[in-house]
């Protein structure tokens, strides 16, 4: 069978706390894509620590030198956009990057980022959060801190919280004898 | 009660009135996955307690972003796979076929008034068959696996009606590049688009696909063109399958309407680093390019590959620029094969790959160095796409690809 380097691994389970305090912004711009956050042939890999040594890897190279535990990427519109590789939050999740903020998310990657334990928090005024600032949520209260700064956040829809509230689409999966199909 | 053709879809299957707006865990017709994605969301399937998948028969795989494998991990993850197929009684098209969206259309693997679901952003793509189709990451794709089902927010339509008549040697990739440019990388995000009116009735399935395609790179959740006789001719043979009549209703609530005229489009180039750039050739003309790549799920079907011959006619390639080119699939390749452009292509200086996606997601061969560019008929330019993150990639149709082949620099097609 596979190497153990390549085998996928089993999922992190997070599940984000209500407030994440004093966390370290990584700003990026708009439409940062899933190509910028993890080259295309560094694929084969599955697994998040690995993945996370490439990360943003000839965009920003000093970020997978010096992320530590408990950062927060910040970006501006379109965050994510492209591929539908979940390599790209996984490698986030090896980076110890638990938290995204951006004005707005492309949809697969936000969904990705839900399923597998990356918050994604949708803040309309993220491209004045400055590089390196502080961050705190408070989502329960549809803010967070940034440089002594509020900002409102925006809530997830309904049935993605229920995901986040599991700790993720895996664990949500495992408590379900079926589908629901066709309910709404 | 009015529907788009989007909102009628979802309405069938559950058999009740769905709108947009609604969260509805929807059944699926299909599910495809590819070397890339596919080992994750098999370990999510068993993370999530799958012992058997919903449905064997409705389950696509095939392997195409690196093959033949290209490096031990690559070979590792077809390992995984194969295992996973045979196991499961999965019908493994494995790397015999080519690019997955092709297939899996040709295959009629997608059809009129389905609910597909691929692990790839351009699963919408399959929208040119009139089916509801959208990329999912690999923890979605998981649950559809054991479930057969998925949670979808059924997205608004964005209605893009398109009139007059190409000019020669414009066609529905410079369209499609005037569109992203117009809508907007995130233009589209969380909405479907259509593309109706009567130059897409006109265009043939091959036109459609290229539309449909890079819904995506527009945010679009998927792409649509309602099923017509151009459809269902093409679905002969490939589906057992009676036409019924399947469109939007002219006034159904859409998030808005667009209309394009294509008489006076002229060819349209993509600039680095996004796809929404484009400009009229005559913008970028005389831009040196090192590499020029003709194929992917976008741009890689016989009519791609007629449309560079034609371009090219009894001309030769520059020898300055290495010109990689790839059928995106066994019949497009045998087509292309047997209609003699494969020799022409090759005694003109390009080398002709078997069916794969090649350079375009910059993971196998055909990778770009610092400083280089690369003009390619896909689908995205971002930086470091093709390779180094110092390149620059340029997209085009290929009759565009083809003149600039021939020159070197980026070259109007109507001016060779």
């Amino acid at each position: 069978m596979a190497t153990q380097k390549n085998i996928p691994v089993k999922s992190i389970r997070v599940k984000p706390r209500r407030a994440t305090e004093n966390m370290r912004a990584w700003k990026f711009g708009d439409d940062i894509d899933t190509d910028a956050i993890i080259p295309g042939r560094f694929l084969t890999i599955n697994n998040p620590d690995e993945l996370a040594k490439h990360a943003f890897e000839g965009t920003r190279d000093e970020f997978a030198k010096n992320v530590q535990e408990g950062d927060v990427i910040v970006g501006g519109r379109n965050f994510g956009c492209g591929s539908s590789r979940e390599h790209a939050p996984l490698a986030l999740i090896g980076a110890g990057v638990k938290v995204v903020v951006a004005r707005s998310f492309a949809r697969i990657f936000f969904r990705n980022s839900i399923n597998v334990g990356v918050l994604p928090v949708i803040c309309p005024e993220a491209d004045q959060i400055a590089d390196g600032a502080r961050i705190t949520l408070h989502l329960g209260e549809g803010y967070l801190e940034a440089g002594g700064k509020r900002h409102a956040t925006e809530p997830v829809p309904a049935f993605m919280q229920g995901i986040i509230d599991a700790g993720g689409l895996v664990e949500y999966a495992k408590n379900l004898k079926e589908a629901p199909v066709c309910t709404r | 009660m009015t529907a788009t053709i989007v909102e009628k879809i979802f309405s069938r299957k559950c058999g009740n009135e769905i709108r947009a707006g609604d969260v509805v865990m929807a059944p699926v017709d299909g599910a495809m996955i590819h070397d890339i994605t596919g080992p994750l969301a098999i370990q999510k399937f068993y993370e999530m307690g799958g012992t058997k998948v919903f449905d064997p028969k409705r389950v696509i795989m095939l392997f195409d972003h690196q093959i033949p494998a290209d490096s031990i991990e690559a070979a590792n993850n077809h390992v995984y796979m194969r295992k996973f197929a045979a196991e499961q009684d999965i019908y493994n098209y494995d790397i015999n076929e080519g690019v997955c969206h092709q297939v899996t259309i040709e295959k009629g693997r997608a059809a009129p008034g389905e609910i597909v679901v691929g692990a790839d952003s351009h699963t919408c793509m399959y929208g040119a068959t009139g089916a509801f189709a959208t990329g999912i990451g690999s923890t979605d794709m998981g649950f559809v696996l054991k479930f057969g089902a998925l949670y979808f927010k059924v997205p608004e339509t964005i209605r893009a009606e398109v009139s007059g008549k190409f000019q020669d040697r414009v066609g529905a990739k410079d369209l499609i590049l005037a569109i992203a440019a117009d809508i907007g990388a995130d233009g589209a995000t969380y909405k479907a688009i259509e593309f109706t009116g009567k130059t897409v009735r006109k265009l043939d399935m091959a036109g459609r696909m290229t539309l449909c395609n890079m819904a995506i790179e527009m945010g679009g959740k998927a792409g649509i063109v309602a099923p017509d006789k151009v459809t269902w001719e093409y679905m002969k043979g490939r589906r057992k399958m009676k036409p019924f009549d399947l469109d939007s209703d002219e006034d159904a609530r859409f998030a808005e309407k667009r209309s394009y005229t294509v008489s006076d489009l002229d060819p349209q180039v993509a600039i680095p680093h996004n796809v929404d750039t484009g400009v009229p050739v005559g913008k970028v003309a005389g831009t040196h390019v090192d590499q020029v790549f003709i194929g992917s799920c976008t741009n890689g079907r016989y009519e791609d590959m007629a449309e560079a011959a034609e371009v090219l006619g009894k001309k030769k390639f520059s020898p300055g620029v290495r010109v990689i080119i790839i059928p995106a699939s066994r019949d497009e390749y045998l087509k292309t094969l047997r209609a003699g452009l494969v020799e022409k292509f090759v005694k003109a200086g390009a080398l002709v790959e078997a069916p794969c996606c090649g350079p375009c997601m910059g993971g196998a061969f055909g990778l770009i160095a610092p400083g280089e560019v690369s003009l390619s008929t896909s689908n995205r330019n971002f930086k470091g796409r093709q390779g180094s993150t110092e390149g620059k990639v340029y997209l085009c149709s290929p009759a565009t690809a083809a003149a600039s082949a021939i020159t070197g620099e980026i070259t109007d097609p109507r001016e060779v």
